[in-house]
């Protein structure tokens, strides 16, 4: 009987381990898509007017557009860039979540409030509404939409940390610490932040694909970046004057690419979230 | 050396007194039972004690002088619920030697095993973080052990083993103990002296 159970945990792996394998290789094929879209030659999005409005074949797997330019590396380009503007976005995100989260949970009754108050004043509005306000007023491009973004993505993270903070530091375990003599800064470093990394980490895993659509939808409306970029978003809003010609594939492969991308960062804050709150 | 509240007030905001105006004397190799009726601030009084609540009224001295904040608190408390004076995320041997590098001897005497030291804590019983916040708390510079209700949760042969550990510590470093218990016979057994919360 324990003879049989061995042999199955040895030849199969357990919840934990199929998790983290998961994980792994939706990070590595992330990982992948930027690494490409980073070596990808800038010369097979050059203009080639002989190969115009090409339907998916094994030279272009996506098809070409109407200046002949592969959609498939405009694609992963787009994709590419996508991530890059995810990335630094929600890493602003996250930084003024957690300082504001922080500061809330610390700073006494005044300082929670005023915090709160903001919280509340930014989610009674859509973020889309604020993104693109603020991505216009900064006169768009790469920079209006990662300040955009970064700006309009941090409360419901910050309202999380300051819950979690609060809770913390009023813990009797942070009380017996204090008793050791052990300082606030030590304290914060060895008994705060372990509980918030799991926060923070799947809250930045969630955050992305949330960015990476609403840097679409604000490119896609023009308010972002400049149209010679190959952005998803650019691709989109280009590709609906073909659609009533029949060139299915301008819209057809880029949206699906995107669509694969947002599920596989949200796969992947689903697995961190099992992953990092089994114990 | 002594522990020392005088004239201790305290309420929460304008509510109303839970105590005012105690008088308490705690000296070294004296052990001193806490009783009373649920309620009537026993476990606050010895948070007052330890420092972790500031009384609204009245001062704790140790040796006449008032206590400060930083550094190692001569008076320890130990807490009713071990789960929650641990920190989860922490594995039991970095838990323990938070404050300082407990030896071999006084793990033996509280029957703390070395497997324990690499689990985490939910891996272990009630009783058994239980043995790892006493031995955390009887640091060198611990003069005074505050135990409140430190041994409710747990069964009678867990009970005895903890208290003799911490007796035998007691002898040899001439502390002080309050003991804050509901059972009697405990009380009884390891007191010196007796004091009903409401007396005082």
């Amino acid at each position: 009987m324990i003879s049989s159970l061995k042999k199955r945990t040895r030849f199969s792996l357990n919840r934990r381990q199929k998790t983290f394998l998961t994980l792994f290789s939706l990070i590595v094929f992330l990982i992948c898509i930027v690494l490409v879209g980073a070596l990808l030659d800038e010369g097979r999005i050059a203009t080639n007017l002989v190969d115009r409005n090409l339907v998916p074949s094994f030279d272009h797997p996506f098809g070409t557009d109407w200046l002949g330019r592969d959609m498939f590396t405009r694609t992963i380009m787009g994709l590419s860039l996508s991530i890059g503007v995810g990335l630094i976005g929600a890493v602003g995100s996250i930084s003024i979540a957690l300082i504001l989260g922080t500061a809330a949970a610390i700073m006494g009754n005044k300082g929670d409030r005023l915090i709160s108050w903001l919280i509340d004043l930014f989610l009674s509005v859509p973020h889309l509404v604020t993104l693109i306000l603020i991505a216009f007023t900064l006169g768009g491009g790469f920079k209006g939409i990662v300040i955009g973004i970064a700006l309009t993505h941090w409360p419901s993270l910050a309202r999380i940390i300051r819950v979690e903070v609060m809770q913390i530091r009023t813990s009797e375990f942070v009380k017996v610490s204090r008793q050791m003599g052990k300082s606030h800064w030590w304290i914060a470093l060895h008994h705060m932040l372990p509980h918030l990394v799991p926060q923070v980490l799947v809250g930045f895993t969630l955050l992305f694909p949330h960015v990476i659509l609403h840097e679409s939808a604000v490119t896609f409306l023009g308010l972002g970046l400049s149209p010679h970029e190959p952005a998803i978003g650019i691709i989109l809003s280009e590709s609906m004057k073909y659609l009533s010609s029949g060139m299915w594939w301008l819209a057809f492969f880029p949206g699906l690419c995107l669509l694969i991308v947002v599920r596989t960062f949200d796969n992947i804050g689903e697995k961190l979230r099992m992953f990092l709150h089994s114990n | 050396m002594q522990l020392e509240a005088k004239n201790i007030g305290f309420r929460y905001d304008n509510g109303p007194w839970l105590f005012q105006g105690i008088n308490f004397i705690l000296k070294p190799r004296e052990i001193v039972g806490l009783t009373g009726v649920s309620g009537r601030g026993k476990t606050t009084f010895c948070k007052i004690l330890a420092g972790l609540e500031k009384p609204v009224e009245g001062s704790i001295t140790l040796n006449r002088k008032e206590l400060h904040r930083n550094g190692y608190h001569p008076v320890q408390l130990i807490y009713q619920n071990p789960e929650k004076a641990v920190n989860p995320r922490w594995k039991m041997e970095k838990i323990l030697n938070e404050g300082w590098k407990p030896d071999e001897e006084l793990l033996t005497s509280l029957g703390i095993e070395k497997e324990w030291l690499m689990r985490w804590p939910n891996e272990l019983s009630g009783g058994e973080l239980q043995r790892f916040c006493v031995a955390r708390a009887l640091g060198p510079n611990t003069r005074f052990l505050i135990a409140d209700e430190m041994t409710t949760m747990l069964d009678a042969i867990t009970q005895a083993q903890i208290w003799q550990a911490v007796l035998e510590i007691f002898k040899k470093r001439e502390m002080g103990i309050v003991v804050v218990s509901h059972e009697a016979k405990l009380i009884q057994r390891l007191c010196h002296r007796v004091i009903e919360i409401n007396s005082l």
